[in-house]
């Protein structure tokens, strides 16, 4: 039988590793909410279209993650998408920032892309982006692709 | 004829209502052992004695199985993921599901086979040797001090174990992917990063796990205590505690992902 010392100690080796495993997950696996109501603040935006984008999706401006989608609706009055987007306090953007919705790679997750404007005020808790650019969505590329392939094709006629 | 349906059907309740029965006697001893852990703490070492046991003893089945376990999920993932030209994204995919999925579901499995199985038997042969039985003799409670402890043991254990599986599998995926196929380092880790969230993604997955780890140990004491007490009951309790507790794993871990990650 062992000692209640060497149980012991191999029970604290085993708390150790295992509260050392969580830390691990914890910190280098995972990204900890840090755009969480806490240190960030809350800007909307509205779109004509989303495409794909999804809650969770990453704010990024410049191709810099400076915030998360926190929540995405459908606005019954303009029949637009509202996408209520959480930015890292330290990230601060002019009044006239422009927001659009990209895709990082051809088939990758899509984002909210801000592009930084002129103007000396900045976007404060709770204000809304006013310059949108919906997502772009494939089919209606290629619906228009198809119709201007075929306007050419009776003009050569 | 007649009379063969109607034998059929009487076995059938019979199973039924002896079924619901045991379920009853579960319950009331899981509301028992709940009432009389504060007489099992008062002995903490007990406890610890049991963690070293569920817990300790598992780590080597875990650290080895988590290790192949994310080494085949890092090829696996690389396979697929390089015909899609996004390599780097294996980091992602062996993150997501052994935090979401096979960190607790297959750290649970082992547990239940590993130390579910160990309980069940050492209960089991206690009850048949008389010990129980000698220790209510002596005003000792058995529930306190024998099922409560090691309820608690393979409670604390689980998640721990869970965790520790989750860990050492990304490991393995990194050992693989990095070092031996030769995925960009950086990106592995840094979209691993983007798309793993604490809250969705690792905390769910340590809920998970205990809510595994509670389940079979449960299971595991029970069938234990209720063993038939002869040496054929002992082995019978010791499968059935393998086999409920798998399906039990299995059948929470549907009802916990439907309503942990219902696709936002």
């Amino acid at each position: 039988m062992m000692t209640r010392r060497a149980l012991d100690i191999w029970v604290g080796f085993f708390l150790v590793l295992g509260l050392g495993a969580t830390m691990f997950l914890a910190l280098k696996v995972a990204s900890s909410a840090t755009f969480a109501a806490g240190n960030g603040y809350v800007i909307k935006a509205k779109f004509d279209n989303i495409g794909g984008l999804k809650a969770r999706a990453p704010v990024k401006s410049a191709g810099v993650v400076v915030g998360r989608v926190s929540d995405i609706r459908f606005d019954n009055e303009s029949f637009e998408a509202l996408v209520t987007m959480t930015v890292g306090r330290e990230f601060q953007f002019p009044k006239d920032t422009s927001a659009k919705i990209l895709t990082s790679g051809l088939l990758g997750e899509q984002y909210v892309s801000l592009a930084a404007g002129g103007d000396t005020a900045n976007l404060k808790d709770g204000d809304t982006v006013k310059i949108t650019q919906s997502a772009l969505v494939l089919e209606n590329l290629i619906g228009q692709f198809l119709y201007s392939k075929a306007a050419e094709g009776n003009e050569k006629k | 004829m007649i009379a063969r349906v109607l034998s059929a059907l009487e076995a059938l309740g019979a199973r039924a209502t002896g079924m619901v029965t045991r379920l009853g006697l579960a319950g009331r001893f899981f509301w028992i052992m709940l009432r009389v852990s504060g007489t099992s703490f008062r002995r903490f070492h007990l406890t610890i004695r049991e963690i070293y046991f569920a817990g300790v003893l598992s780590l080597i089945i875990i650290a080895v199985s988590a290790l192949f376990v994310g080494m085949v999920l890092g090829l696996q993932g690389y396979d697929t993921l390089v015909r899609y030209g996004s390599a780097e994204a294996v980091g992602t995919l062996v993150a997501l599901s052994l935090t979401r999925e096979l960190g607790p579901v297959v750290a649970a499995l082992l547990f239940a086979s590993r130390a579910g199985s160990a309980i069940t038997a050492e209960i089991g042969l206690m009850k048949t040797t008389e010990q129980l039985s000698a220790m209510e003799m002596m005003a000792v409670d058995p529930m306190a001090r024998v099922v409560g402890p090691r309820f608690w043991g393979g409670v604390m254990s689980m998640p721990l174990l869970a965790a520790l599986f989750s860990a050492i599998g990304i490991f393995g995926g990194y050992l693989v992917t990095v070092q031996l196929i030769g995925v960009d380092e950086g990106a592995f880790w840094s979209q691993m990063k983007a798309s793993v969230d604490l809250h969705e993604d690792v905390l769910n997955g340590i809920i998970k796990s205990a809510v595994f780890g509670v389940a079979v140990t449960w299971i595991a004491v029970f069938e234990g205590y209720d063993a038939t007490p002869t040496a054929e009951g002992v082995s019978r309790a010791t499968t059935r505690t393998v086999v409920t507790s798998s399906l039990a794993i299995l059948a929470l871990d549907f009802v916990l992902t439907a309503f942990m990650f219902r696709g936002t």
